[in-house]
């Protein structure tokens, strides 16, 4: 197991080509260049998930009254400024697809993997920068279709992120579902050709590309996160491939994968045999290692971060990569717990159930092993650790509640509430976000050479995280009444009228929680150009990326690569002067490295 | 309008909290600024993490004062629901435990232990035992779950149909539902969406030269004779859509092109749910505030006061008006449902030629 990169790297710097302003901002293939490309557009479109959110959110606190904003931004679509109902849907698909897949996969796994994979393992770049440079431009095509999607005559795509046809399929059916989600699904083709290319890169690089000494127990857990993600990643993205191109043959081309026994507007369509259960089965295949994909990269940037800002081992080590290890294995037998009462048979939910809160384990041993990493630790309250607390936080808020959806007999009465939406909102999209912030904050550094401001940070942290618990802790109560999700005004279930103050209360703190973003995203574009210049290693971190240069050159390290002789958590050892001993730093005589 | 205000108002507050963060910045250039946290910044974040910490916990009260009648886990009006109902509940009483604890040891910690200088951490990587412990507490508590939840689904969803079971289908279209009863044969005649004829009235497509069809009955409303078994077959004509009956613990999405089943058994007519005391509270609050928004609702022609009554409610996003997808349902006792299906059209009379 121990490939090492020297024979690789010896000649590769030295001798710098030229670099015009193309291939070092453009079309460059250095990966440091790439995963800043990456941030840039994932932060783009999260701009635009956040404000579709922040809109709807509007329309359900104060249904169908006139608001300046919609007038403003949604055109046609708001007559008056009176949100139209096939929007409402549109905006609710949108902002699912653009956070879960633009932001939470493609920004975070894209920006972070591509910047830390060859500096923590002490590679000159990724395997193929060429292969890298291709995935991040099929990304950034996917992402400039899925804008224009925006802007179709009918409007677009608004059948739910998950895309369940037959709405999806039938333009007869939604307006939506003409061209717009046409545009959606070969955004999202090409978003997947980009994410199987990153994750080959990513899984090869690990496996072949380790400097010397970097054993796959030395390495930091960040890189098995995201080593362990791609391959998530190449199993299961595949699967989606497929059924979106099915959905493309039996919308475009007549055949009846998943479309039966239609009569829609006064006529029945030919399809015959096909079923959507199938196509529910294909999308969960994906859709269900999909929240780990999103996941596991938040949990080890958070792994790092919390043993550097506390000073301490992480707690378990092999515990955490094992149940890294689970949780990829589990995450890809548990797809059902989505379809208990999608008229599958009732066994397999049995089965499903079972599945899935065995992955509870491995998640219950995560949590406590970070709580007892911070137990007497030394903690430095920087912007990142305050991020990656906070994911743990919403980790287990969210988390628990998945023991009542993961039993598919309570999922019964609470399967499509705004108890799912509050869960999964708390357990995968504020976590993994949180763990995005967590990285920006603590690699801005490295990416730009300059320091983040913390106070903006202490403010932007704080702010936030209020506004997360105040919009989704709440909203798990909503569901527990019964209130459905995805309904444009529950103006016409008296039932739910109960439930009216609460959103607004929720409206509300996710506009304070919106308009904060702004000061982080002040406080990123700032910085780039004026923040503070950095020190070669501000946190006074263990992992390798802190001993390349500044200055940002292509092959990472002048000379040599650095050889690494201990594992990444090496924080105040017994028997060292300083409180972190870097991994490049040899064992002096009789020291003793931990075994794992 | 006021949507709009509030924006302003809350703009301005962020604006006014940016600047004095710039303030606070502006005044601190003369001592260190190197944007790595002071041992200043680790107690006050260390305070607020304490701070969170209450946070938490009261807006868990808040949501439970104004929020906590939770339907959902009473007063349900199906034979399996109290059973459905008991779990729920122990699991959440098991996570609220949960939580409470994690919480506040995370916060507590992240308090405990902020960063002083000088201080060293305890090298602390591994501890077999502790791992062993929290990860056997969570094995066996969830079996426990899981041995309870299986049993619980098991016996919800195995309908045995038996003579007394009461067959009703129901029939999901954009945007509307239709109940199809058995008649005094009790089953469902034969039909698939490619027999439909507008024109002569045979909206759900039943085959119209099936005997069991002809003494079925279609209607907009649903009524479900009290203690007796009712066994749903589902259809939808055009896309998914999925019956939620919350008040029965009752859902299924209904498929294009497949027969779905769900089965349960009422056990409160909708009069008794009325006099309920919680209900009626409940109803109470609810046009309270009805009455306080007489205007708009009677702007959008609905009646202003709300009375109780049982829905089906569509839970699958099915297109434009999914949200005003819904069917009254009415348990009552035996007789009343005797009479009022004597009152419907049969099919085979209901057709127009």
């Amino acid at each position: 197991m121990s490939a090492h990169a020297d024979t690789h790297a010896h000649d590769d710097h030295g001798h710098h080509h030229k670099e015009t302003f193309v291939t070092k901002y453009i079309f460059s293939q250095d990966h440091k260049m790439i995963a800043k490309q990456y941030l840039i557009t994932g932060t783009i479109m999260g701009v635009i998930g956040v404000l579709m959110s922040i809109m709807f959110r509007m329309q359900i606190a104060w249904p169908e009254e006139p608001n300046v904003l919609f007038e403003a931004l949604l055109g046609k679509w708001a007559p008056g400024g009176v949100m139209d109902a096939d929007i409402y849907l549109a905006l609710v698909t949108i902002h699912g697809t653009i956070m879960v897949f633009f932001v939470l996969t493609a920004g975070l796994s894209g920006t972070f993997s591509n910047l830390l994979i060859p500096l923590q393992i002490g590679a000159r770049d990724m395997a193929s920068g060429f292969l890298n440079m291709v995935s991040y431009w099929l990304f950034f095509l996917s992402s400039v279709i899925m804008v224009i999607s925006l802007f179709v005559e009918a409007g677009p795509a608004a059948a739910g992120w998950t895309i369940y046809p037959p709405l999806s399929a039938l333009p007869m059916a939604q307006g939506g579902s003409g061209a717009g989600m046409t545009l959606w699904l070969v955004s999202m083709a090409i978003f997947i050709a980009s994410s199987l290319l990153g994750s080959l890169n990513y899984v090869v690089t690990v496996i072949n590309l380790r400097t010397k000494g970097m054993s796959m127990t030395r390495l930091p857990l960040t890189i098995w996160a995201f080593f362990v993600t791609a391959i998530i990643g190449i199993v299961s993205f595949p699967v989606l491939l497929s059924a979106a191109l099915l959905l493309i043959m039996d919308r475009s081309f007549g055949t009846s994968f998943f479309l039966s026994d239609i009569f829609i507007q006064g006529e029945v369509l030919h399809y015959q045999g096909g079923s959507p259960v199938l196509f529910e089965h294909l999308f969960w295949f994906l859709g269900h290692p999909e929240v780990y994909i999103v996941l596991l990269p938040a949990l080890g940037i958070t792994s790092e971060i919390i043993a550097t800002n506390s000073r301490k081992p992480i707690f378990g080590y092999r515990a955490m990569v094992m149940s890294i290890l689970a949780i990829a294995f589990l995450s890809t037998i548990v797809w059902g717990h989505h379809m208990f009462i999608s008229g599958m048979n009732p066994f397999l939910g049995s089965v499903f159930t079972f599945t899935t809160l065995l992955i509870a384990i491995p998640s219950a041993v995560k949590a406590f092993n970070y709580i007892t990493t911070l137990w007497k630790g030394n903690l430095q309250m920087n912007p990142a650790m305050l991020f990656s607390i906070g994911l743990v936080s919403t980790f287990i808020t969210g988390g628990l509640t998945g023991i009542i959806l993961g039993d598919s007999a309570l999922d019964i009465n609470v399967h499509d509430t705004y108890f799912v939406v509050a869960h999964f909102h708390l357990v995968m999209g504020i976590s993994a976000l949180y763990g995005m912030f967590a990285g920006i904050y603590h690699w801005f550094p490295k990416m730009y050479g300059r320091m983040l401001n913390k106070n903006l940070g202490y403010l932007h942290f704080w702010v936030t995280a209020i506004c997360a618990y105040g919009v989704f802790f709440p909203m798990h109560f909503i569901g527990m009444a019964g209130l459905p999700r995805r309904y444009y005004t529950n103006s016409n279930f008296p039932l739910f009228d109960d439930t009216a103050n609460a959103n607004v209360v929720i409206t509300m703190f996710a506009i304070v929680g919106g308009i904060f973003q702004l000061v982080f995203l002040w406080n990123f574009f700032y910085s780039i150009f004026y923040g503070k210049k950095t020190t070669q290693n501000p946190w006074r971190s263990n992992t390798l990326e802190w001993t390349a240069p500044i200055k940002h050159i292509h092959g990472n390290w002048e000379g040599e690569i650095p050889h690494v002789h201990r594992w990444a958590y090496d924080y105040s050892k017994p028997g060292h002067e300083d409180d972190f001993v870097p991994q490049n730093v040899p064992l002096y005589d009789g020291e003793e490295e931990l075994q794992h | 309008m006021t949507a709009f205000l509030t924006i302003i108002i809350v703009l301005f507050i962020g604006v006014a909290i940016w600047q004095m963060v710039k303030i606070f910045d502006l005044a601190q250039v003369g001592s260190s600024n190197s944007q790595v946290a002071t041992d200043k910044d680790n107690k006050i974040n260390g305070y607020l993490m304490m701070g969170f910490l209450v946070f938490i916990y009261a807006i868990t009260i808040a949501s439970f004062w104004y929020l906590g009648d939770l339907p959902l886990m009473s007063n349900s009006a199906s034979e399996h629901g109290p059973g459905l109902d008991n779990l729920m509940i122990i699991s959440m009483v098991l996570i609220f435990i949960v939580q409470t604890i994690t919480q506040f040891l995370l916060h507590y910690f992240a308090f405990k232990y902020k960063g002083e200088k000088g201080r060293k951490a305890l090298f602390y990587a591994d501890n077999n035992t502790l791992e062993a412990i929290w990860t056997l507490i969570p094995v066996v508590v969830l079996a426990g779950l899981i041995i309870y939840g299986l049993f619980t689904w098991t016996s919800i969803m195995n309908v045995e149909e038996t003579e007394d079971t009461l067959v009703v289908e129901l029939y999901a279209q954009q945007f509307n539902w239709k109940a199809r009863y058995a008649g005094d044969d009790n089953v469902l005649g034969m039909a698939n969406v490619r027999l439909i004829d507008i024109d002569r009235a045979n909206i759900l497509g039943l085959d119209e030269s099936d005997p069991y069809a002809q003494d079925d009955i279609i209607t907009t409303e649903l009524h479900l004779p009290v203690g007796r078994p009712v066994l749903f077959k589902m259809r939808s004509q055009d896309v998914l859509h999925s019956a939620y009956m919350p008040h029965f613990r009752a859902q299924m999405n209904c498929v294009p092109g497949m027969i779905t089943q769900f089965g349960f058994t009422p056990t409160v007519t909708t009069a008794e749910m009325r006099q309920n005391p919680d209900i009626v509270e409940k109803v109470a609050n609810i046009n309270a505030l009805r009455a306080e928004n007489r205007a708009d609702i009677e702007a959008r022609g609905q009646e202003v006061t709300y009375e109780f009554d049982y829905l089906l409610l569509c839970n699958k996003i099915c297109g434009k008006s999914h949200y005003n997808m819904q069917m009254k349902i009415i348990v009552e006792t035996q007789e009343e449902y005797d009479a009022w299906i004597k009152e419907q059209k049969l099919f085979k009379n209901s057709l127009t030629n």
